[in-house]
């Protein structure tokens, strides 16, 4: 196995070669205003090193921030009509009703509610009235609109009514582009239908996004098939992510802590990420990050998408260091220099003190100028490195599930601030190529399927063997290997209220990328 | 005196209804957001305190019943509701003079000014519960006594039901049960009628208000960035018992309730000391160190440590970090009737009722 991660940051695009499971070689190129190009740059430069030379490699997978940026800063969105599967139910909550004025503005092209779909037992709730979808449809199309999004009232239980509507809406508008809610998952009609709108409204931007990464890779001369990573840490092979980019929203964070499990060998374990300006703590548990609850917002819209459980505190090298002085004690963050390190850090010339500076005088780091430090005694030192490690500890302290003391794995550029001794922390696990650990995050990434449903009347072993195969399948129809299969997260809730034996299981399983 | 609401005074409501909910009665997101747009539409609705009713006034209850999670997919419609309280108005051949919440904790908190909003009725500052519970004869009025029928339940399909009469409040629940089964789960309904005299002698009052002033008080505190459970207690006479957070939620389903256990492990000054939780549906008996220290009547509100919201049973999850208060009960609820209806026993928990707040 052969693979070439690349994570696109907001300062570095980073690259790395893994081979047989080693990280052969790591490389980092500026990320450029178009992505694009830092990417090409990054692998010219990967190439150039002569790794690549006469090796066939598996897969490019590449992590990037480009879809979720475009909903926060509203740029280049595809205007989106949404058809609702329900009446007469949730009319007086219509679609888009929850989103920021501004963005809903920019996005919603139209709105239809139909009578369909279905009861939290797979009864029908109302029959699908296709005439009605008919009828929007040339609507929609009359308005120029190419990019629908369908939802319908318990459509995780029950596709059936978005997928037909999905067809009566293609048989119309032939070229549309379009979304069933189904497919992004969760119970939670709002929010389930607000992540099809999104991944709607990314239509035209993932299109030409995928085609892009598709041809720097082909530029740079290699020829592998391209996987996007995506926020459960898991990939997904471009042809889906073209069609549900919303699923990569979140990708970096994560794949930096899939990148120190990889690295450490350890799966259970917390990790700290020390960015330049920014640390994430979070948890991994059998190699994979610890959920966030349940709702999460993008760009104000209330979502439920599967991202990790992160604790930001602002310590990284860039962190501002102010010395006690007559104006106050010791402080450490939270404003960094952030990417102008290199021109503000006095150890470089600059004027502004930071933690790396800090660093450089003690000897932790080869860097800049060491004379341009020299007036920081040891015990100056002593004492930020003792703030930044408090700080550090404090954080850990809160995302800690377990009372005793558990490893630390520490990664990231900023990861010198990480002492070898931590209260609450049995050993801080230093390692070779942190500062890549979310190139390497996305180049070790597997393939996920998730089952989130009610099952009635079965006994719980039932129930979670049904969930357990649909999982299964889903992830083979993502691109998993069969039998490579493992199941990480297996959970039921019985409901409350609910006749019979009814009860909610979530299952997730993942498996290494099939074979092409 | 009748006062119009802000929809800001709404947004505050959303949050302190939740706080009271105790763990359940269901996130009150989806009502708010039914208000906000009403608002926007011009609807505004009023607030009465009950001592301006006439005692032959007539006071319809405004209640959703269901299962919550089938309220996140067949979202909460304010037209239907309305419609409970009309079929009501049919069914009694009589006109209400306002209407009033069942339940103040959680969504129920905010439907009755659903209904309000397309009824031009005023709501009496006023509920039955003081929080949330899970049953109908866990009311103020079902320990007075007063009668459990006739009641009205609703379908957005058009589908219309009233229970007409019933021989006690544990029928009332248990046929209503099965019609809002059959319906999907979820049902609009209008309780029992009240007059203005049951109103002001076995309502519990102010009990609006006091959750607009937790939920400005928690909003505030965001907002400066202070300390939103210090917030509370300053406009609440509760009582801090624990900060933590949980280590494990047991979860399992019993004649249709949500049953478990929370565990929480200490941090900051109880760190070295562990809780528990108790709940069925609604948080109903906490334990210090494998001692009940705080049960039902008393109010156990689970808070998110940081930013001072409710935390509810069907969504507390592994690792968050919480503060556990409590607050005090109506005393309708501590006498020994009271205490039948809604005390530790009524959840088949074999203890004495002492209050948290009598030590």
């Amino acid at each position: 196995m052969r693979r070439i991660g690349i994570d696109v940051g907001g300062t570095n695009t980073d690259a790395v070669l893994i081979e047989e499971g080693k990280v052969v070689r790591a490389v980092k190129a500026p990320t450029s205003e178009d992505v694009t190009t830092g990417i090409l740059d990054s692998l010219k430069s990967l190439g150039s090193t002569g790794v690549l030379q006469g090796k066939k490699i598996d897969g490019v997978m590449i992590g990037t921030t480009h879809f979720i940026n475009a909903v926060v800063q509203r740029r280049h969105l595809t205007r989106v009509a949404a058809l609702r599967l329900g009446m007469p139910a949730s009319a007086s909550l219509p679609p888009f009703c929850d989103w920021p004025e501004g963005l809903a503005a920019l996005v919603r092209g139209g709105v239809w509610m139909v009578e369909g779909g279905h009861e939290y037992d797979g009864r029908l709730f109302m029959p699908l009235d296709e005439a009605a979808v008919t009828r929007a449809a040339e609507e929609m199309k009359a308005a120029g609109l190419k990019s629908v999004g369908i939802s319908a009232i318990f459509s995780p239980l029950d596709p059936g009514h978005e997928r037909r509507a999905a067809e009566l809406v293609a048989k119309v508008i032939p070229d549309a582009v379009i979304t069933c809610s189904s497919d992004l998952g969760r119970i939670g009609l709002l929010e389930r239908e607000n992540a099809g709108l999104l991944n709607a409204a990314l239509a035209d931007l993932a299109r030409d996004t995928i085609a892009a990464f598709e041809k720097a890779i082909a530029d740079s001369g290699i020829a592998a098939p391209l996987f996007i990573t995506q926020n459960d840490g898991t990939v997904a092979e471009a042809s889906q992510a073209r069609r549900l980019p919303v699923y990569s929203f979140a990708s970096g964070a994560t794949n930096s802590m899939r990148g120190a499990a990889y690295l450490s060998g350890l799966s259970d374990a917390m990790v700290i990420d020390v960015g330049g300006t920014t640390t994430d703590v979070g948890q991994l548990k059998h190699g994979f990050p610890r959920e966030a609850n349940s709702v999460v917002k993008v760009g104000g819209v209330r979502t439920l998408f599967r991202m990790p459980d992160l604790l930001s505190i602002g310590l990284g090298g860039g962190s501002h260091v102010q010395l006690a002085s007559e104006q106050g004690p010791l402080k450490v963050g939270p404003v960094s220099v952030g990417y102008r390190l290199l021109r503000e850090g006095i150890a470089f010339g600059g004027e502004q003190l930071t933690t790396t500076d800090i660093a450089i005088a003690a000897g932790v780091l080869e860097l800049g100028d060491r004379k341009k430090v020299a007036h920081l005694d040891a015990a100056t030192c002593k004492g930020v490195f003792a703030e930044a490690a408090r700080m550090a500890e404090e954080a850990i302290d809160r995302m800690k599930t377990e009372a005793g003391d558990v490893p630390l794995i520490a990664v990231g550029g900023g990861a010198f601030l990480i002492p070898e001794k931590l209260p609450g922390v049995s050993r801080v696990i230093h390692v070779e190529h942190g500062d890549c650990a979310n190139a390497v995050g996305a180049a070790i990434a597997q393939v996920s399927g998730e089952c989130d449903q009610i099952f009635k009347d079965l006994s719980r072993a039932e129930a979670l063997s049904a969930a357990q195969g649909i999982a299964n399948d889903r992830a083979v129809a993502a691109g998993a290997a069969r039998a490579s299969l493992n199941t990480i997260e297996s959970e039921d809730m019985p409901l409350a209220y609910l006749p019979g034996n009814s009860v909610r299981v979530r299952v997730r399983v993942v498996g290494d990328v099939a074979a092409a | 005196m009748k006062r119009e609401l802000s929809l800001d005074d709404i947004e505050s409501l959303a949050v302190g209804a939740w706080v009271l909910g105790t763990g359940g009665g269901g996130n009150p997101y989806l009502p708010l957001l039914n208000m906000r747009l009403l608002y926007k539409q011009g609807h505004r609705v009023h607030l009465i305190d009950s001592n301006e009713l006439a005692d032959d006034a007539l006071v319809g209850t405004v209640a959703g019943m269901g299962a919550p999670l089938i309220g996140q997919e067949r979202l909460n419609d304010s037209l239907t509701l309305a419609r409970a309280v009309t079929l009501m108005e049919r069914h009694l051949g009589r006109k209400f003079d306002a209407l009033m919440s069942m339940e103040i904790g959680g969504s129920n908190g905010i439907r009755p000014f659903m209904a309000a909003a397309h009824l031009d009725l005023p709501v009496v500052d006023t509920d039955t519960m003081g929080r949330a519970y899970p049953e109908l004869q866990m009311t103020s009025v079902a320990v007075g006594d007063l009668t459990g029928y006739p009641v009205s339940l609703v379908d957005v399909r058009g589908f219309e039901s009233v229970v007409h009469k019933v021989p006690s409040w544990k029928w009332a629940e248990r046929v209503g049960r099965k019609i809002v089964t059959e319906y999907g789960s979820t049902a609009a309904t209008c309780q029992p009628p009240r007059t203005g005299a049951e109103v002001k002698q076995w309502g519990i009052h102010g009990t609006t208000t006091k959750a607009i002033a937790i939920g400005t008080a928690v909003r505030e505190a965001q907002r400066r960035h202070e300390d939103p459970i210090a917030a509370i207690l300053s406009v609440e006479p509760g009582k801090l018992l624990y900060k933590g957070k949980v280590i494990d939620v047991a979860r399992r389903t019993t004649e249709g309730f949500l049953r478990g256990v929370v565990r929480f492990d200490g941090l900051d000054e109880h760190r070295g000391s562990t809780f528990s939780i108790n709940f069925q549906n609604e948080w109903i008996v906490g334990s210090r160190d494998d001692k009940p220290v705080v049960m039902t009547p008393d109010l156990i509100c689970v808070l998110d440590t940081v930013t001072g919201e409710a935390v509810g049973s069907e969504t507390i999850r592994y690792g968050q970090r919480v503060t556990v208060i409590a607050l005090p009960p109506t005393k309708i609820f501590l006498t020994p009737k009271g205490l039948q209806h809604v005390g530790p026993r009524a959840f088949g928990y074999d203890l004495d009722f002492r209050s948290v707040f009598s030590a």
